[in-house]
């Protein structure tokens, strides 16, 4: 039995201890806005936040998660995630859409902790988030709008 | 993609299911409402007439809400926005109110009118529907008029609609949900009349995406991931790693002990399926399989000897697909001649959602939840298989996460491996196929590999005079039931489209073709041939416009601006040159340098759509090249929702741009040898270069944009390396010659 606690709720999973997070999210809790996109780390589909930090859910055991907040696509908010998912919508920044729980993540991560990002810090931070229909040019102009919504 | 496929209009016409939607709109008691009425000459039959006097692209619900069904799979390319844009403008409804669902799977109703099957491809989705949608929007606004001047006692032509509302001079007023069930109950009128281009108030202008809201807070039930339901079981199937291997003897016993695996069955043809309780123990249990396979009769050859064999062929005459002029004796008689030989290797699509598929077999009925990117093929499919009648297959269909167009394939083959797997299971139990993304990367369909070997003349003035192309490149078409009606002559129009109407004035032009057999399954991938013959013909252009020391826009240009005598070329050319100019205007074009900075041009028509790039690259110290900008005009008619479009262009080029710099799928004794995105390479955020977008005015009828975005794309990176190196890079991708 694992005990996680997931948007500020306390859940007890029956899984083995070496079952990555995602599945845990997505297949016992019912939790599918976290995406499974490559299983190794790749492609930033399964990012959630684990104490504030993005991070990705396929490759974090379960067990290793006990004691942390993790928040999803489902529950994020806060300033910085009102105001990357309103400049996700204001720029229409999804295609297919599939990456962009992951990529919403990683951005409120980044902006959290650099509230006014340049191009360069945006491309650290979203690195290793891929999106295969290539909306890369939006997701920056959409950090740059939420930095400055925040600011405002 | 398979856009030639308008020939088969008339084929393939199935038994369908009838009625559903009708049915339950009327429990639900609102409108629905379609154009079929509208069309002259349907008139309403007797006794059945009821049922039949909508048909269903629109319901409208008592709050008001209009439901446009959508007849397309949406993957990204936004149509789902696009075909309720089309009915909210001819209702004059608001955008809030507007909703989008996709249609059942019913060839009859929601066939795609550019090839006779409902399926989603060849960036036809817009250019298809767009009198058909709106015509089912000026039905609907018409009878809901008719109700209201009936209930108001007023002449209809008194009644105005605006932002979702009918009104009266006298005051009155009502929404849409007020009227939508007396509206139903009335005859739909014979004949509608369409706004002109000068009333339209969303068509060429905006509209809110309507499935972004969704895709920002991870909504369930969006995707063919998402698919949950009672009693579900995962499954994962292990293909053969040569492709055409068989399975020898398997044993399952560490597989069948992992905790949450169901059971391991042999699925004859496909491989051996791991069925589990959830995804994960089906991952685990088939890393535990043991399989012995046996590779008589696979396709066991490397890609690089499968290169060596298409230089082979490529130096050897194949049929001819075009044949203007004696270009041997042109290219004899040139003052100069240049020569390349171009390769491309394998593409996997590696969309982000990787192939899945639900499946619940109930009796002689089955249900599928997916993506499905090919109703008609993809029912008749799962009803062959299942030995059911193909009314009894029922498609619910979900967003795609991405397809560029893996999720269309003539066999159907996940179709067929799923209902394979439910088949031999037995048991009446939803079974969801999930494809690892090791299996999407691994299972084939790939675009084709290729060569193209390319001889062209130029006169002492540095004109074209003579052009020789021969193409080696594995045939899309032949051995699937397409072959009959793409395939003529040995000639697969797929390998050859963008060559045979390449419309540069050149006096003697000859094309050949070679299409070798190999046993890896290959597939339509964003534009179709056009990746490969974009690049050639475009690449050959700038080698040439070197050649004879012209400036590349200005070479483009001069061949571009001789009447040929054939009206479609000409009109081809004019387009081209309209977005040439653009691209030229919007870039400030002064030539192949700009500063320490290379800059490419090229030009491409796809899909009936013309879009013109440049790109701009700067040198890294380490000799390999960095895209920083890249300039895109585009001339797809009239643009529905031209920010979609330029949202199409961005992401296209993008595509391409992973292809050119960084993706390949090798083969090791048949073996595939990428599986995921480590060795796949995508394109990543700090790869992205900046884009701007411009979008022309065109009264032309709506083209595609899905797909034309991504063929300039190659060459305008590869002539901008041409103008900093002196060499035309004609081995794809660049991280082959140390470029990328």
């Amino acid at each position: 039995m694992i005990r996680l606690n997931i948007n500020g709720e306390d859940r007890e999973i029956d899984v083995d201890a070496d079952t990555p997070l995602l599945w845990v999210l997505r297949d016992e809790l019912g939790m599918t806005g976290t995406k499974y996109g490559c299983g190794i780390a790749a492609c930033g589909a399964c990012t959630v936040h684990l104490d504030g930090m993005a991070v990705r859910s396929c490759q974090t055991m379960a067990s290793d998660a006990e004691g942390m907040a993790i928040v999803t696509i489902e529950g994020v908010d806060g300033k910085a995630a009102s105001a990357v998912q309103a400049a996700w919508r204001e720029l229409e920044v999804p295609q297919c859409g599939y990456c962009q729980s992951g990529q919403i993540l990683a951005a409120t991560a980044l902006l959290a902790e650099t509230p006014k990002p340049s191009d360069e810090d945006i491309d650290m931070a979203m690195s290793g988030n891929v999106c295969r229909c290539a909306t890369y040019t939006r997701i920056r102009a959409a950090i740059h709008r939420a930095a400055e919504t925040m600011e405002g | 993609m398979f856009h030639v496929m308008k020939r088969m209009q008339d084929a393939a016409a199935r038994p369908t299911r009838r009625n559903f939607l009708k049915m339950s709109a009327v429990a639900a008691g609102g409108l629905v409402v379609g154009s079929r009425l509208a069309l002259p000459g349907a008139a309403l039959a007797e006794g059945a007439a009821a049922e039949d006097a909508f048909t269903p692209f629109i319901r409208i619900s008592p709050d008001g809400l209009v439901t446009v069904l959508n007849k397309h799979l949406d993957m990204g390319q936004g149509n789902a926005t696009g075909l309720a844009t089309l009915v909210a403008e001819e209702l004059d409804a608001s955008p809030e109110q507007m909703r989008a669902e996709f249609a059942p799977a019913d060839v009859e109703r929601y066939k795609n009118l550019a090839f006779g099957m409902q399926g989603t491809g060849g960036s036809t989705a817009i250019a298809n529907s767009f009198e058909q949608y709106r015509k089912a929007g000026a039905t609907a606004r018409a009878m809901l008029v008719a109700a209201a001047a009936k209930a108001w006692g007023v002449p209809t032509g008194e009644i105005t609609i605006s932002g979702g509302t009918l009104s009266h001079a006298s005051g009155k007023s009502g929404t849409f949900g007020e009227f939508a069930e007396a509206a139903a109950k009335l005859e739909a009128p014979a004949e509608v009349t369409l706004k002109s281009p000068d009333q339209w108030v969303y068509i060429g202008k905006s509209f809110p995406r309507l499935d972004v809201p969704n895709k920002t807070v991870g909504a369930p039930n969006t995707y063919g991931m998402d698919v949950q339901r009672d009693n579900m079981l995962v499954a994962v199937l292990t293909r053969p790693l040569a492709f055409g291997a068989k399975v020898k003897s398997f044993n399952a016993d560490t597989a069948k002990a992992v905790k949450g695996v169901v059971d391991v069955i042999d699925v004859p043809g496909h491989g051996v399926a791991v069925l589990a309780t959830s995804t994960w123990p089906a991952i685990k249990g088939r890393e535990a399989l043991e399989i012995e396979w046996d590779e008589a009769g696979a396709e066991t050859r490397s890609s690089d000897a499968l290169f060596a064999e298409y230089r082979e062929l490529a130096d050897t005459a194949g049929p001819v697909f075009r044949d203007d002029g004696d270009a041997e004796a042109a290219i004899a008689g040139a003052a100069t001649v240049v020569e390349q030989v171009f390769e491309f290797p394998y593409l996997a699509h590696g969309m982000m959602e990787p192939m899945v598929l639900t499946i619940h077999v109930e009796g002689d009925r089955a249900t599928l939840w997916y993506p499905s990117q090919f109703q008609t093929v993809d029912q008749q499919t799962a009803a062959t298989v299942l030995g059911i009648p193909v009314q009894n297959v029922t498609i619910n269909t979900l967003y795609g996460g991405g397809s560029f167009g893996r999720r269309t394939s003539p066999d159907a083959r996940h179709i067929v491996e799923a209902a394979s797997i439910a088949k031999i299971w037995g048991k009446s139990q939803p079974i969801k196929l999930v494809y690892t993304r090791e299996d999407d990367t691994r299972a084939g369909y790939y675009r084709p590999m290729g060569v193209h070997k390319v001889r062209a003349g130029l006169d002492a003035d540095g004109n074209l005079v003579g052009w020789h192309h021969r193409i080696v490149q594995q045939s899309l078409m032949s051995g699937t039931f397409f072959e009959q009606f793409m395939v003529h002559d040995g000639i697969d129009e797929t390998s050859v489209e963008g060559v045979k109407d390449a419309s540069y004035a050149i006096p003697a032009f000859h094309a050949e073709l070679h299409s070798p057999k190999v046993g890896v399954p290959v597939l339509w991938w964003r534009s179709v041939g056009h990746t490969q013959t974009g690049y050639v013909v475009e690449a050959m252009m700038d080698k040439a416009a070197h050649a004879a020391g012209v400036d590349p826009l200005e070479f483009r240009r001069r061949h571009l601006s001789q009447p040929s005598g054939i009206a479609e070329r000409d009109k081809d050319n004019a387009r081209k040159l309209g977005v040439l100019d653009k691209v030229a205007e919007m870039s400030g074009w002064s030539g192949a340098q700009h500063g320490d900075r290379f800059r490419g041009i090229a030009v491409h028509k796809s899909f009936n759509t013309y879009v013109a790039e440049v790109a701009e690259v700067s040198r890294r110290e380490d000799g390999t090249f960095k895209v920083e900008n890249v300039w895109c005009a585009v001339d797809c008619g009239v643009a529905v929702n031209p920010d979609n479009v330029k949202a199409q262009m961005e992401g296209g080029i993008g595509y391409g741009l992973a292809a050119v710099l960084f993706s390949e799928i090798t083969l090791t004794d048949g073996h595939v040898d990428q599986l995921n995105f480590d060795t796949y390479r995508p394109l990543r955020i700090e790869e992205m270069p900046k884009v701007v977008v411009e979008v022309l005015a065109s009264a032309e009828a709506p083209s595609g944009a899905g797909e034309p975005g991504t063929p300039p794309v190659g060459p305008a990176v590869a002539n901008a390396i041409l103008a900093a190196t002196g060499e035309l890079p004609a081995v794809l991708p660049l991280t082959k010659a140390g470029l990328a």
